[in-house]
């Protein structure tokens, strides 16, 4: 009996010891992930705080250097690189307005066919929805010249809307919706028929007030979509006041050389990367709801 | 305040009927209770009243005026829903005053009637909460608060108290009465469930099967049922049924387990020899010794206290259940005669249901 | 599915539903049927006069050496993307998963890379490997090897592929994550009754009942690595060098924008709409088993 009490003793110790360990490993392992996803940020962060030179010469430390001020200077109001791009500053602002206006636009026109097709009954019904549906197997990666020739045809080459509009139409998000609003309560819609409530108003006050996180969730997901728009871009917009700024941080890197001024382009990749990573480690809980919501 | 009158309601969905003409008409002020078994057409009925559904034929007129082609919104009716449909992202101010914004109320006007009708209703505290930080007995009277409010011509109530315990239930039964008898506001309250009927209804229709079996004051349906539907159907534990034909030129009904029972009140029209339905309340069976006592072999005894309930099986194999004073206590498996008094007798043709009631002239009263 | 309570109206379904269907029909169902009648025309070289050549523009595609060296492109890149996406995801997923103190803290350290775009990742990658400025790089060269991605097309395959992977693992990070919570603790404690080691809990409890996950997770890398990376890919190398980094995205692009070959780039347009049809049926088809399991 006492020996056997002993053992248990033994093994739970024993237990112990192998639980600490197990969580030792994980720690290092997730430590170890952390450092190889920061590794890259850490670098362009610390070479945005050198001068060309230092860079250029290979010998960039591990440490922050006393050049960020001009850097970022430099970067936010001229642009760099041999190839004189766009200053920051109008970039950001034309990532910042396509983001924005294609994560709203895409937002709105998804709650407004979603609406139709769930809270109305019309001939053609299931067509539309399939017509939405579809959508999801033409991303405009594999429509190229024909979409750029439409774009050509109803002059929106070097526009903000030939930048913003052929993107908002979403399945994603119709489907989101619909499978959001097939949970309104039919009781909802009833009690607003009595209180008098037509559909808009129905809409209004009641579907799209209780769509707000579902709205929140997809609209940080859709504004990075926005803000990494790189095929696009690069094709309906070649007026550098219209350049976003993932486009043109690659146009300033050109072919790689040595000689560029590495300094303003990792600046300038900072300030690029700054504002949907804000987004999502600001919105964490959104943007992991809105990332598993839209893939179900 | 209205009267509502229905004529001739049908209602069917693709090949299946659901309602098979209802005609009603309610007084100003009266509360009607409709109640009924789930799946008989009872909230059909109501949705038509309300407009959320259109009948197949037949009018709906409110105050005399065909309201059949209206819309909801346009019949000045409210409604409360079974599960409240209480706007979660709205206060309770909100969901009250949200009809009266719709039809333009005045901004003062509609917080002074909200707060009326909060005053009314004890929840003058709540107003500023959201639905989810309710109990289940604030949110139903929430939900009664966004009908008064809008001082509607009619109520309509769908099962309102089903999600609430027992406890609350019988309480907010007996508010709503209060409320509805203060107000006047004539009414139609959809249940199924037979105690709520019979407190709250001034009048009941028990519907079966897409029709009314019968329109009656809670008393008369329950002293006097129409057919075997609705005498089963009211009263708790339900009534016996016991199977039998008529004899002695119709002055009496012979058992098939044996006794012959005379009619108190008269005799019931048909051939000797017709099949009969007799039906008796477990409460008017009495446990005595006579001649035409039946020997009821004991099942089951359920002592209450006050009363003990006894399931038994009478020789031909008949279940039958009565109701005795507390201070029996019979086995199971001891046998009891019971007497079966000939004034609690309900006699229904077995072939439709129907109830017979004697002849007229013929009654010995 | 429909619900049961809807309202009247015959003009104002039609009217909410116009701006998706206008945007839709106009960019996506227009030039699709453009992509699909190109592919079956060869233009003059000033594209004055086109005829109609039936399937030759394809078997032109089919024959041409460079066509095929961008489809083992392709396979190579989105194979490895996936696997190492997939794998470190899954990895660091199951590490993450444990009680261990301070996993919020790292959940947040590793999801962040979602947010940086395939572009920009390149470039941040860029930033390291670079042959002359680069930290890994110059390191390399140092170490006596001849580290140059833009001259060594195996090095810029390599390239790509990390920096293509790197970003994707905080996708799959989040799913693996979310599908291990999921698995109810009561399973896995069942198992460690029956005497389950651990490493032995995982490849016969948990990963079975993590497949529905990891299956459309496949799907999405696939769809990923095959369309989403063309930015890296633009960015880094430019499909070199000497077109070993050239996957089919990047040949449509060239060809269709830079070499002008319209009916060429419509046909390769054609067979990528077709691999699209079918990995969005695979992934339906996992969304159902999804369902059920």
């Amino acid at each position: 009996m006492r020996a056997l009490a002993e053992d248990g003793a033994g093994e739970a110790a024993a237990q112990a010891g192998r639980r600490r360990r197990a969580a030792l490993w994980a720690h290092g392992w997730l430590a170890l992930g952390v450092l190889v996803f920061a590794l890259p940020i850490w670098i362009t962060l610390v070479g945005s705080t050198h001068d060309a030179g230092t860079i250029g010469r290979g010998e960039v430390p591990l440490l922050p250097g006393s050049h960020a001020v001009e850097n970022y200077a430099t970067a936010w109001a001229e642009g760099g690189g041999r190839f004189r791009t766009t200053a920051a500053a109008a970039m950001l602002w034309n990532s910042a307005l396509m983001a924005l206006l294609i994560a709203a636009g895409k937002i709105a026109i998804s709650l407004l066919s979603a609406y139709a097709v769930v809270f109305f009954s019309f001939p053609g019904r299931m067509a539309f929805f399939w017509m939405i549906f579809v959508t999801l197997m033409l991303p405009v990666e594999v429509r190229i010249i024909p979409t750029f020739q439409v774009m050509v045809d109803l002059s929106l080459i070097n526009t903000m809307a030939g930048l913003v509009v052929p993107l908002v139409a979403s399945a994603t998000a119709t489907l989101l919706f619909r499978q959001f609003f097939l949970t309104i309560p039919d009781e909802y819609v009833e009690a607003a028929k009595m209180d008098g409530a037509g559909p808009l108003r129905f809409f209004r006050d009641v579907v799209v007030p209780l769509s707000v996180t579902n709205i929140a969730a997809l609209f940080v997901i859709l504004f990075i979509y926005g803000w990494n728009q790189y095929l696009w871009p690069l094709l309906v917009v070649n007026d550098r006041s219209l350049e976003t700024i993932v486009v043109g941080l690659s146009k300033m890197i050109g072919t790689g050389d040595a000689q560029n001024e590495w300094n303003t382009i990792m600046a300038t990749a900072v300030l690029a990367m700054l504002p949907p990573v804000a987004v999502v480690v600001l919105m964490q809980r959104w943007f992991v709801r809105g990332l598993t919501e839209t893939e179900k | 305040m209205a009267t509502l009158e229905l004529v001739g309601i049908r209602k069917s969905f693709g090949a299946a009927g659901v309602l098979h003409g209802i005609d009603l008409s309610v007084a100003d002020g009266e509360m009607v209770v409709i109640v009924g078994a789930s799946g008989c057409g009872k909230s059909t009925l109501l949705r038509i009243v309300a407009g959320l559904e259109t009948p197949t034929a037949g009018r709906v007129l409110i105050d005399g005026r065909d309201v059949t082609p209206l819309e909801p919104a346009e019949r000045d009716i409210a409604m409360v829903f079974q599960n409240y449909a209480l706007y979660p992202h709205m206060s309770v101010f909100d969901n009250m005053a949200y009809g009266l914004r719709i039809r333009r109320v005045p901004r003062a006007e509609i917080r002074r009637r909200v707060e009326e009708t909060a005053a009314l209703l004890g929840i003058s505290a709540l107003l500023d909460r959201r639905p989810r930080q309710l109990s289940g007995g604030q949110r139903q009277r929430v939900a009664m608060g966004r009908a008064i409010v809008r001082e509607p011509r009619l109520f309509l109530f769908d099962e309102p108290l089903s999600n609430l315990d027992a406890k609350l239930r019988v309480q907010m039964r007996a508010e709503i009465r209060r409320l509805q008898k203060r107000l006047g506001v004539t009414s139609l309250f959809v249940t199924h469930d037979q105690i709520e009927a019979m407190t709250l209804g001034d009048r009941l229709v028990v519907m079966h099967e897409g029709r009314a079996a019968q329109i009656a004051t809670p008393m008369e349906v329950w002293a006097r049922p129409a057919d075997t539907f609705v005498a089963g159907f009211i009263g708790s534990p339900a009534m016996n049924f016991l199977a039998a034909r008529l004899a002695e030129e119709g002055r009496a009904a012979a058992l098939a387990a044996g006794p012959v029972l005379r009619f108190a009140d008269g005799p019931r029209p048909g051939a000797e020899g017709r099949r009969l339905v007799v039906g008796i309340r477990p409460e008017h069976v009495e446990a005595r010794a006579g001649p035409e006592a039946l020997p009821l072999a004991v099942d089951l005894a359920e002592p209450l206290g006050s009363e003990t309930v006894l399931h038994g099986h009478l020789p031909g194999g008949e279940s039958l259940t009565a109701r005795l004073p507390g201070g029996l206590a019979p086995q199971a498996g001891e046998v009891l005669p019971l007497l079966l008094p000939a004034e609690a007798l309900h006699v229904f043709d077995a072939e439709t249901g129907r109830r017979l009631d004697p002849l007229e002239g013929m009654a010995r009263r | 599915m429909r619900r049961r309570v809807i309202f009247r109206g015959k003009v104002l379904p039609y009217l909410l539903l116009a701006p998706q269907i206008a945007v839709t029909l106009v960019f996506f169902f227009w030039p699709a049927a453009q992509a699909v009648r190109q592919s079956l025309l060869r233009e003059d070289p000033f594209g004055l006069r086109s005829e109609f050549v039936g399937l030759e523009n394809f078997r032109a595609v089919l024959a041409d050496p460079l066509y095929l060296n961008a489809v083992r492109n392709t396979a190579v890149f989105a194979a490895a993307v996936a696997g190492i996406a997939l794998g470190a995801a899954l990895f660091l997923a199951v590490q993450a998963d444990k009680r261990i103190r301070g996993a919020g803290v790292y959940k947040t350290l590793l999801i962040w890379p979602y947010a940086v775009a395939p572009a920009v990742a390149a470039v941040l990658w860029l930033f390291l490997f670079h042959p002359s400025i680069g930290l890994i790089g110059r390191a390399l060269n140092a170490a006596g090897m001849a580290w140059d991605y833009k001259l060594d097309g195996a090095q810029a395959m390599l390239l790509v592929i990390v920096a293509a992977a790197w970003k994707q693992v905080s996708y799959n990070f989040i799913f693996f994550l979310a599908g291990l919570q999921s698995i109810p603790a009561s399973v896995l404690e069942a198992a460690a009754m029956d005497g389950a080691r651990p490493a032995y809990r995982f490849w016969t409890v948990v990963f079975p009942l993590l497949s529905p996950t990891t299956f459309f997770l496949l799907v999405v890398n696939l769809t990923y690595a095959f369309f989403d990376t063309f930015g890296v890919i633009h960015a880094l190398t430019g499909g070199g060098p000497g077109k070993a980094t050239e996957t089919l995205i990047y040949k449509v692009y060239v060809d269709g924008v830079q070499n002008l070959n319209f009916g060429g780039s419509a046909a390769q347009s054609v067979i990528l709409m077709a691999i699209v049809i079918a990995l969005t049926a695979v992934q339906f088809r996992s969304i159902e088993r999804r369902v059920h399991y």
